[in-house]
């Protein structure tokens, strides 16, 4: 009998797998796959928590979390292509526009 | 015969997000992603959520990936390989995220719910997932789904703005 | 043990019609199309031409098969093997008959809906891998017009799906028998017309069929293409006919049942087994797609997505609207 335990710990790895390839990555497309990687942890959590639950608003918030990972999909991509335009490189160490040039000594 | 079919998902997941993860190539990387969410998808079948299984084909191999294909189409990929691939302070970085993942196995591993939902296997199996799935979606989350829908119109708007080419 | 030799079984009938009917929709379509001209069509081989799908297979099997030099070697060879694969696991959730369908799933019809956006995975990947900028423009451009499509076909599907209050397919067309007419296609007229048009686009046909526009872009995502690689992609586009006639025989025109008022009528018409009416439904329908092929000029790209966004789109959420209005009412 597969328990709870095991699947939520199959979610926490593969979640774990995506939050290093966050913090790891310098490509921002990388990032974004690793999002998703994420993502479908999360997802996995929620629907093995509903199936152990017996009760399927799990599920429904699995759904609301696909939903809105579209959105944010949308946006981050057509920032990313915005920023390519500006510099184009999709290298995050680039990003510092925002740091304080007096705190980088 | 579970066992085997779990051990074998367990490792496919790592393997295949690790092989996701470290492609030098970003199409390979979005190919492994897909991958991995028809594992997902599989997965949740095993779990009674064949409604959230197909959707998670539909919605994730059929919509958000064909936009991050096509989003790497659009830039130049031949320059990619030759970046540096992994970011500055790395040591740090992946001290972070290992104590991260080794504290969210631990609470993960140990959470046993006792609350018991009415939505059990043989009721689920009587009225059909899809349905209870709908019903609950719009009885009790009706204003989620607006909310949701507003939260799909804003980027579309956003990424025509993003997108438009300065005339 | 012998359940599954018995599924093995079916599997292998239900493919070998379909493939055995994707052979002679090739030979029906330069026939027809023939005739539409005031040719003849194939005569050579056999009478009246009868064994030139068989010719054709042979000589396209023999062939070299070339791949590119800079080509991404896995990627494109798998790609037809992915469009034709995705197209094909379709038929297993199709109900040919009241008690004939191989896998009786409660959600058939999202299970179409996402093996056809799998498929798109095979265009994208044989444009992109090919290398070349014909067919890297022309995979991008047959992937955009299926995604649009697909949107439409959904819609349209799901008045269907809102009428019928079930996903699975049997269930669709048990509960289409019940209704006053008999098929969904006169209540959901628009509907309905949406799910035709979507359909010829969503399988790369004419009018929308822009991979054929040699004006522009060679052959499309199929430049690179050649011997049976090739085959198995105008096998996948013809099995993606079929499963299209399939469903819209299922979801519009009520599978394998006819109406109750013409059984009323002349009740002989209840002794012919279901399949007859399901075939004649099919037939109907390929017909058609071939009927348009030599008929219609081809539509520019343009005017291909103009149509599906402006045009399609907001008519089938207008079906869905008529279809919610008339489910209250009728409650």
């Amino acid at each position: 009998m597969i328990t709870l335990e095991m699947y939520l710990t199959l979610s926490a790895l593969v979640f774990g797998m995506g939050l290093m390839g966050v913090l790891l990555h310098r490509n921002l497309i990388f990032v974004f796959i690793s999002l998703e990687v994420m993502l479908s942890g999360v997802n996995l959590a929620l629907v093995s928590l509903a199936h152990y639950m017996s009760d399927i608003r799990g599920q429904v918030l699995a759904l609301f979390t696909i939903g809105v990972a579209a959105a944010s999909v949308a946006v981050g991509l057509s920032l990313l292509v915005a920023n390519y335009n500006l510099r184009k490189n999709t290298d995050i160490d680039e990003l510092v526009e925002l740091k304080e040039e007096a705190s980088n000594d | 015969m579970i066992y085997l079919i779990f051990i074998y998902f367990c490792i496919s997941f790592l393997g295949i997000s690790h092989m996701a993860l470290t492609r030098k190539n970003p199409v390979h990387g979005v190919l492994w992603l897909l991958l991995l969410f028809l594992h997902v998808a599989v997965v949740y079948l095993f779990l009674n959520a064949e409604f959230l299984g197909m959707v998670q084909v539909i919605v994730y191999a059929g919509a958000i990936l064909v936009m991050f294909l096509f989003t790497i189409f659009f830039l130049d990929i031949k320059i990619m390989p030759k970046e540096r691939r992994i970011a500055k302070l790395w040591e740090g970085r992946l001290v972070i995220g290992l104590s991260f993942l080794a504290v969210m196995v631990l609470v993960f591993s140990s959470i046993s719910p006792t609350y018991k939902g009415k939505h059990t296997i043989s009721y689920v199996e009587s009225v059909g997932n899809t349905r209870i799935i709908g019903e609950i979606l719009f009885n009790e989350y009706g204003l989620g789904v607006l909310l949701l829908g507003l939260i799909l119109l804003v980027p579309m708007i956003s990424v025509v703005i993003l997108g438009r080419r300065k005339a | 043990m012998m359940d599954f030799l018995f599924i093995f079984i079916k599997t292998a009938v239900v493919l070998s019609i379909v493939l055995f009917h994707v052979a002679y929709t090739t030979y029906a379509e330069r026939k027809i199309i023939g005739r539409a001209q005031a040719r003849m069509g194939p005569m050579e081989v056999g009478p009246h031409g009868l064994l030139q799908p068989i010719a054709d297979f042979i000589k396209i099997f023999f062939k070299e098969d070339i791949v590119p030099a800079n080509a991404e070697r896995f990627i494109f060879k798998i790609a037809p093997i992915i469009v034709l694969v995705f197209t094909l696991v379709n038929l297993s959730v199709i109900p040919f008959d009241r008690n004939f369908m191989l896998a009786d799933l409660n959600i058939g019809l999202l299970f179409i809906l996402a093996m056809a956006s799998l498929s798109v995975y095979g265009i994208i990947l044989a444009g992109w891998s090919s290398n070349s900028k014909y067919s890297f423009l022309g995979g991008i451009r047959s992937a955009s017009q299926v995604l649009s499509y697909e949107i439409a076909l959904g819609l349209a599907l799901a008045g269907v799906v809102l009428q019928a209050g079930s996903l699975n397919l049997r269930d669709i067309v048990l509960s289409q028998h019940e209704t006053v007419f008999g098929v969904y296609a006169i209540p959901q007229i628009i509907g309905f017309v949406v799910f035709v048009i979507a359909a010829f686009a969503e399988t790369n046909r004419a009018p929308f069929d822009l991979p054929e526009a040699e004006t522009e872009l060679v052959a499309g995502y199929l430049t690179e293409y050649s011997a049976f690689r090739y085959a198995l992609f105008f096998l996948g586009e013809y099995v993606a006919m079929y499963v299209m006639a399939f469903l819209c025989a299922i979801c519009f025109l009520g599978g394998w049942t006819i109406p109750k008022f013409i059984t009323e009528i002349l009740p002989f018409l209840e002794k012919v087994p279901g399949i007859i009416w399901f075939a004649i439904k099919v037939y109907v329908f390929i017909f058609l797609y071939i009927w348009v092929r030599a008929t219609l000029p081809r539509y520019r790209f343009d005017q291909l997505l103009l149509i599906g966004w402006k045009v399609l789109i907001p008519l089938g959420i207008l079906n869905l609207l008529i279809i919610a209005f008339i489910k209250r009412l009728s409650l």
